[in-house]
């Protein structure tokens, strides 16, 4: 276990009122992630996976517990101050990829940057759709591009703003065998030149294998934190 | 604020034209604004270009009798230059035609006016009465309707005179004047030989003063005032006339300010909803913003950049179309103003219209604005969080809505003048606004609940989206209802006050009167008017008299007293008043008993009050009235009060003396009959002129011909504003079509998937269209019928007409609109394959 957690999850639970009652969907989950970490988190649908990922980037709040994001605990945050985090040390990827339907592909990479205020970023935008090869796109809106290519331009916004921790929410789930791979590939490597902490939700057990852990969730609850062999 | 403005202008990319199309709801009630506020000021400019011209002299004294002795004196005393004038109305008689027509007459004498010109068509005519020519100057309209040409001969009393030409303009009169009677300007000295003046003529005297640079009119007409007290004099001053127009237009511009106003609101309305599903469409956006590091502010702070860019696009084209509608306004009005109107910009008014615009368009588009800042970045997980977040409380909202309420009472306060009539107006629109509301909620129910399922499908369908979420049923019944309301309104009022009026006709009642009679005319005229064979129905002696004093106290202590009691109209006025045994068929006895014959033993005669004139003076029966019957005193008491239908053309008085009194006073009568037919009315009162030519008719025909022409003018300017109105409802409707148009579009795909035809989707849209503006217009139409009888009953107090015809036909024209227009904002839907929109809506 690392000394300085990039990611600390403590006794995590959420809990939604219900015309029938409360309904808990996570409970009590803990576990921590270092730096430069890989971790899938699996189960079966219901198993409160996507809450988990939500709860872990802060874009809701807990019923209980805490979680702590590149040395912030989130719960003592307001909304704008969680913003500032993502804005800081996080970059997503979504299943349904989440673009910016009225802004071309350069300017849906860019977005991270320009809320920070910083100008004169287009060449780095740039240089990242072109790692991601889409070095012909700059222009494109999304509805021109397909889907996978959707997905790298939300792959390279995820990284634009050097993010300490990438969270990955079934980033191959709308895509075909093939285009899934290369999504892999990229994000993999992406992860590894730059050292970023990957959380990745899926279904997929192949990619969830690819992780350094696999944190696997039933019924709302952390059942097992396993380290996968490393890849021969 | 750099990230926020960018965010807004590229967000907006794929939808301008839809926000553009948002903004066109407010355009029209932002050109009304702006069209009215820059006319007035238009107007206003030109009362203080012309405002000597106003009135053609300095100071205008007139009185109910011939101005003699000290007074003229007087007048000669200020060392300026003086003009006469005598008017009445009497018959003019056309020769050449056989045909008679009431004018009203006026008789000068002198060099007036003495600012602006007496203008005549041809040129000159002024100059010819004032060398006292046998000649007559009469109204254009008068010489369209009868064919007369400059040259012809008409007839006045006795004289024939020969026509100088057609008055264009007049210091000093409204051309509205016009309207109720046309003019004909003739010089004093020719007065005498026509044999219509003298005593017993309803004549009004004037005197046009030109005074010195030293005098100050308004400080003569106070010191007259003191002067002549006995002479009941009334003064018109510059100044006086300046502020009574200004005030008119003031009047004016606030009633069809409001009236735009309305259009106003009802686009912010419209832009609320265009808005809301606009935000609905952005949820996504703006929950991955929030992802990516956006603060709530900042998020809201980009759709809040484009709703003001919306209401300004929408305050830019609505003023640039104020301007355009602004340069017709002068048409519009053409011979209700007294002055020429020259067209010039007020930047004022058009920064007021775009102002008031934006601050509108800017409180509304808050409404659905606020919920941006409430979207979780969850949202871009779980799209269903939005809805549970958005949907909780929100102060926001609350303080909001407060502020559209104070805006639109603020602004209804700062166009009427006035606190009370400013929150009457912003209470009413605001409960108007609920019922139509709540009517629409009503209907939306009613549609859920009660449409039978053995309907055919595409009838089903189309009541369905009366009901199912996201429908636009409230919207629309609130905006093409009101705007039907507002119409239907004026249209009916003006059906029911002129079907009062000219109900006469077909009832047999009265329909043409002959007054001025003198007592040797009576029974000759009553026998040429059977011969005509149109007898005389009614007829009434009038004498005229005025109060000397009421319970013991004169007049002249009753008007010093401070608090004014009693009305000093009531006590100044010359009264008319008439005696007869019994009641007429209009009269109804309300308090005491009306008593047919002063008995020989009282010594107080018992007098018969009119109702209003009972209050105006706070008589009660039994009280003492003394009247100076042209120099007789004669003591009375209230014997009874009555209520008097007014609106009958039928001889009706204030005071109705018992027989037995008055017999021996000089007096002149007063007859009715009813004519069957336009000819019988033109063919009795051309016997009755050509024998008895100081006998004046007048016509009910005529009366409602004036009337009409008179409410025309002046509903057809309130109509004009009010279409601004039902316009705008039509655009919010295309509006609320187009921005449902996703969700249909997806509907329709669905169904032609599953074997929907053309023709029947066509139905189905074509159903859902018809029953809302059916529901709409029948609200509306509801609303209308409602207000009119309203109005009918407690300001006009008269019967309530409310022709189904009529009725039926606006509704008829608001359903046909709004299915041509929902056709149209829809077409297209389901002219496309399914797999074309299926690309082209993911």
């Amino acid at each position: 276990m690392p000394s300085q957690a990039m990611l600390r999850v403590s006794r995590l639970t959420k809990t939604y009122p219900t015309a029938a009652g409360p309904l808990t969907v996570l409970h009590e989950a803990s576990f921590e992630i270092g730096p430069g970490e890989s971790i899938a988190i699996v189960g079966p649908s219901g198993s409160g996976k996507t809450t988990l990922l939500g709860l872990c980037a802060g874009l809701d709040r807990a019923s209980g517990g805490s979680v702590e994001l590149a040395g912030e605990t989130l719960d003592r945050l307001d909304e704008d101050g969680r913003a500032r985090v993502r804005n800081a040390s996080v970059g997503f990827v979504f299943q349904n990829f989440q673009l910016i339907p009225t802004l071309t592909a350069l300017e849906n990479v860019l977005v991270p940057l320009e809320l920070r205020g910083e100008r004169g970023c287009e060449p780095e935008g740039r240089a990242l759709l072109e790692r991601v090869g889409l070095g012909a796109r700059f222009d494109h809106y999304p509805v021109q591009l397909s889907g996978g290519e959707q997905q790298r331009v939300a792959l390279a916004r995820a990284f634009i703003n050097t993010p300490k921790i990438l969270f990955c929410d079934e980033p191959t789930g709308n895509l075909d065998g093939d285009t899934a791979d290369a999504m892999v590939e990229l994000v993999f490597g992406l992860n590894r030149e730059r050292g970023t902490t990957l959380v990745l939700v899926t279904h997929n057990f192949e990619l969830a294998g690819r992780c350094q852990r696999i944190l696997r969730l039933k019924g709302g609850t952390v059942v097992s934190d396993l380290r996968t062999p490393p890849a021969s | 604020m750099r990230f926020i403005l960018h965010m807004a202008w590229r967000d907006s990319r794929a939808s301008r034209r839809r926000l553009f199309l948002y903004s066109l709801s407010v355009v029209l009630g932002i050109a009304a604004l702006v069209s009215i506020g820059s006319f007035s000021a238009n107007v206003s400019r030109a009362i203080d270009l012309e405002s000597k011209g106003l009135l053609g002299a300095d100071l205008f004294v007139t009185a109910p009798s011939p101005l003699a002795g000290p007074l003229l004196d007087y007048l000669a005393g200020l060392g300026g230059d003086i003009s006469r004038e005598e008017t009445f109305s009497s018959m003019l008689a056309i020769p050449s035609l056989s045909r008679v027509r009431l004018v009203q007459v006026h008789a000068i004498r002198g060099v007036f006016p003495y600012y602006g010109k007496l203008e005549t068509d041809p040129a000159g005519g002024a100059g010819l009465l004032r060398a006292g020519a046998p000649a007559v100057l009469l109204e254009p309209t008068l010489l369209a309707q009868y064919g007369l040409r400059v040259g012809d001969t008409v007839k006045l009393g006795k004289t024939l005179f020969r026509i100088a030409g057609s008055l264009r303009k007049v210091p000093g009169e409204s051309p509205g004047v016009a309207m109720m009677a046309p003019r004909a300007y003739m010089a004093l000295e020719e007065l005498a030989a026509t044999g219509l003046s003298g005593p017993g003529a309803l004549a009004r005297y004037r005197a046009m003063v030109r005074l010195p640079a030293s005098r100050d009119a308004d400080q003569v007409a106070r010191e007259m005032k003191d002067r002549f007290p006995e002479q009941r004099l009334s003064f018109e001053t510059v100044g006086e006339r300046k502020r009574n127009l200004g005030q008119a237009v003031s009047h004016l511009d606030g009633f069809l300010s409001l009236v735009g106003f309305v259009a106003l609101i009802l686009g912010g309305i419209g832009v609320a909803s265009s808005l809301h599903a606009y935000i609905s469409g952005k949820i996504a956006t703006v929950a991955v913003l929030r992802c990516l590091g956006a603060s709530a502010r900042q998020s809201f702070a980009v759709y809040l950049v484009q709703g003001l860019g919306l209401g300004l696009a929408g305050a830019l084209a609505g003023g640039i179309l104020g301007v355009a509608v602004q340069r017709a306004l002068p048409a519009l009005f053409k011979g209700m103003l007294p002055i020429d109107v020259d067209f010039f910009l007020s930047w004022p008014a058009l920064l007021r219209g775009m102002g008031a615009g934006i601050v509108i368009c800017l409180l509304f588009s808050l409404l659905p604005l606020l919920s941006v800042r409430r979207i979780p970045p969850l949202a871009a997980l779980r799209s269903a969080v939005a809805d549970r977040v958005a949907s909780g409380p929100d102060p926001w909202r609350l303080a909001i809505g407060a502020l559209i309420a104070a805006a639109v009472a603020g602004f209804a306060i700062w166009q009427t003048g006035r606190v009370a009539v400013g929150l009457g107006f912003a209470s009413m629109l605001g409960l108007g606004f609920l019922v139509l509301a709540g009517l629409g909620s009503a209907v939306a129910w009613a549609a859920r609940r009660f449409v039978p399922r053995s309907l055919p499908y595409v009838v089903r369908q189309g009541f369905g989206n009366l009901h199912r979420p996201n429908n636009r049923t409230v919207l629309l019944l609130v905006s093409l209802g009101l705007g039907t309301f507002l119409v239907l309104t004026l249209f009916l009022v003006r059906t029911t006050l002129l079907h009062e009026i000219g109900g006469a006709d077909a009832q047999g009642r009265p329909n043409l009167i002959f007054f001025d009679i003198q007592d040797d005319q009576i029974e000759p005229l009553r026998q040429e008017a059977a011969a005509a064979g149109t007898p005389i129905g009614e007829s009434a002696p009038i004498v005229t008299m005025r109060i000397t004093s009421v319970r013991g106290l004169t007049v002249e202590k009753l008007l010093k007293e401070k608090d004014a009691p009693i009305a000093a109209w009531a006590l100044r006025r010359e009264y008319r008043s008439t005696f007869r045994g019994a009641l007429s068929p209009t009269e109804k006895v309300v308090e005491g008993a009306f008593s047919g014959r002063a008995g020989a033993e009282a010594g107080l005669a018992p007098i018969s009050v009119e109702e209003g004139l009972a209050r105006d003076m706070r008589l009660h029966l039994g009280d003492e009235v003394d009247w100076d019957v042209q120099g007789v005193p004669v003591r009375t008491r209230v014997g009874s009060v009555r209520a008097v239908e007014w609106r009958r053309l039928e001889p009706n008085f204030f005071v109705v003396f018992p027989e037995g009194v008055l017999e021996g006073a000089p007096k002149t009568f007063l007859a009715a009959l009813h004519a069957g037919s336009a000819e019988q009315s033109a063919r009795v009162q051309r016997a009755v002129v050509d024998k008895f030519p100081n006998v004046t008719a007048i016509d009910l025909a005529l009366v409602v011909e004036t009337l009409d022409g008179i409410f025309s003018k002046v509903a057809f300017a309130i109509q004009f504003m009010a279409l601004f109105t039902v316009a705008t409802g039509l655009i919010v409707l295309a509006g609320a079509i187009l921005m449902g148009r996703h969700q249909r579009i997806r509907e329709t795909v669905l169904l032609r998937t599953l074997g929907a035809t053309r023709r029947q989707l066509s139905l189905i849209q074509l159903v859902e269209y018809a029953v809302l503006g059916v529901q709409a217009a029948l609200v509306g139409a509801a609303l209308a019928v409602a207000a009119n009888a309203l109005l009918a009953r407690f300001v006009f107090h008269v019967g309530a007409t409310s022709p189904l015809g009529q009725v039926a036909a606006a509704v008829a024209v608001v359903s046909l609109l709004t299915v041509a227009t929902g056709w149209a904002a829809g077409r297209g839907v389901v002219d496309h394959p399914p797999l074309e929109i299926l690309r082209q809506e993911t």
